[in-house]
């Protein structure tokens, strides 16, 4: 493997006596697309938000991109404009239309003025497939459009590696191919992305990596062939069961 | 019957006063424009300070919000009028006014602006941090305009009270618009200035509420 561009050791992350992260490493390299799976409780939305320190580790060391994430130096709102995020509840701002949602941060941390952060706005926006939702508020959107909206409002921002959170978890099934869709193209653009979900389907097609965990632990990882074709351990084996059953 | 309306409404009595409550009603209106501004700062500087996680914030915060809460605005303003020159401060009739409304109006606002501010989830705030706004920025542009438009109908009502509350202006004899109409009133020993500066508030007051009824039935009507 290359340089990592993502390279979280020994993460520890306690929540009063709960310790829901165990000594956790994360490699990712540049380009690669790492899907994390495991049952609910297992930690690892809490690892993904652990990397833009929305979440603070209790131990450990993140570094992305070449910088130190938990370094007192570090300036972590300059830090996290290289890292998108994208939620399980979308999280648009309601108050401010799709382009709104884009521009913010292209205005406001970025610095950019008005006609560049509207030209890069609607680019992105385009991106995902959405440039005639511009002027729309996200009340006026369905929930995969929220989402696509989203992952327009982080790519704009230009950053070197994507995180999704259960990005299709909360959508009707009938509204989860677009969002997959635009995460597929981003995919192919060569964007490094880490994605915590259960969609196994879009795991195998497109994942380099499959990273299981249970307890806090990384139980297994490698290639989805192998992990979803071959686990190794019994955790894995009876997760994957259960995951196919449905 | 005619006793009655001589007592109460004597119009004559009515545009003999006016001039006098029409210069009450500019210093209310005036009073108002002063102390709705420093409570609404005093109240958003409260909510963002509420929204801090130390108890070196936390319980400071708290003694003073409920002290100003608890304490009746008109014995706050009559100690600070008549209490803070023993302390070597000596304070005007309208600075005592604007420091007791600054104290005592911005801890409702506060609480009012605070409740607005938990109602927003806490989702958006990561979402503008994910994306490099700094705390502050998230709060001015993401948090602060949707935590307003949550309680948009209690600001607007606790501004009602607050132009109501001015009145008590009058102890440090500020001629707002009831104390020129008791002035009138005990020249004159007739209510019916009195009665003409309840007409006075009414209208000054009666769009706002009118507003306020079309805005609670729009966020009910929103939450179906």
């Amino acid at each position: 493997m290359a340089a990592p561009i993502v390279a979280a050791t020994g993460i520890h992350k306690h929540f009063g006596a709960l310790h829901v992260l165990k000594n956790v490493d994360l490699l990712v390299a540049e380009r690669e697309l790492v899907f994390v799976i495991g049952p609910s409780g297992s930690g690892k939305s809490t690892l993904l938000r652990c990397l833009n320190r929305l979440e603070e580790p209790s131990g450990g060391s993140i570094i992305v991109d070449g910088i130190d994430m938990l370094a007192r130096s570090t300036d972590i709102n300059k830090a996290r404009q290289r890292i998108g995020m994208v939620f399980q509840q979308f999280n648009l701002y309601p108050h401010m239309t799709a382009l709104g949602n884009v521009m913010l941060a292209l205005r406001k941390v970025q610095g950019k003025d008005k006609t560049e952060a509207e030209a890069r706005a609607r680019a992105a926006l385009a991106r995902v497939d959405l440039a005639d939702r511009a002027e729309h508020f996200p009340g006026q959107l369905s929930g995969g459009q929220q989402q696509r909206v989203a992952i327009a409002r982080a790519i704009a921002l230009e950053p070197r590696v994507m995180l999704f959170d259960e990005p299709t978890s909360a959508l009707d099934p009938e509204l989860v191919g677009g969002v997959l869709q635009a995460m597929r193209e981003l995919r192919e653009s060569g964007m490094t992305m880490v994605v915590v979900s259960h969609e196994m389907a879009f795991a195998r097609a497109a994942a380099d990596r499959v990273v299981f965990m249970a307890d806090g632990q990384v139980v297994e990882q490698g290639p989805p062939a192998s992990v979803f074709g071959n686990p190794q351990h019994e955790r894995t084996r009876a997760f994957i069961g259960q995951i196919e059953r449905h | 019957m005619q006793d009655f309306l001589n007592a109460f409404f004597s119009l004559d009595i009515i545009s003999q006063a006016w001039p006098i409550l029409l210069q009450g009603f500019w210093v209310t209106l005036w009073l108002s424009a002063l102390v709705i501004p420093l409570g609404l700062i005093s109240g958003t500087v409260l909510a963002l300070l509420s929204t801090v996680r130390s108890r070196w914030v936390a319980w400071p915060l708290w003694a003073w919000v409920d002290f100003f809460r608890a304490i009746p605005p008109l014995v706050l303003l009559v100690f600070i009028y008549a209490g803070l020159p023993f302390a070597g401060f000596e304070v005007s009739a309208v600075g005592a006014v604007a420091l007791g409304f600054f104290l005592n109006t911005g801890a409702y606002y506060g609480e009012i602006l605070r409740a607005g501010i938990e109602s927003v989830p806490r989702g958006q705030l990561e979402a503008a941090r994910s994306t490099g706004l700094t705390r502050w920025q998230a709060m001015q542009h993401v948090i602060l305009p949707q935590a307003v438009r949550n309680v948009l109908p209690d600001l607007i009502s606790n501004t009602l009270e607050v132009v109501k509350l001015t009145s008590i202006a009058s102890v440090v004899a500020l001629p707002e618009l009831l104390f020129q109409a008791r002035q009138a009133q005990s020249v004159t020993y007739n209510a019916s200035p009195i009665m003409a500066a309840a007409i006075i508030y009414f209208i000054l007051l009666w769009p706002v509420v009118r507003l306020l009824s079309r805005l609670e039935n729009r966020q009910l009507a929103a939450r179906r």
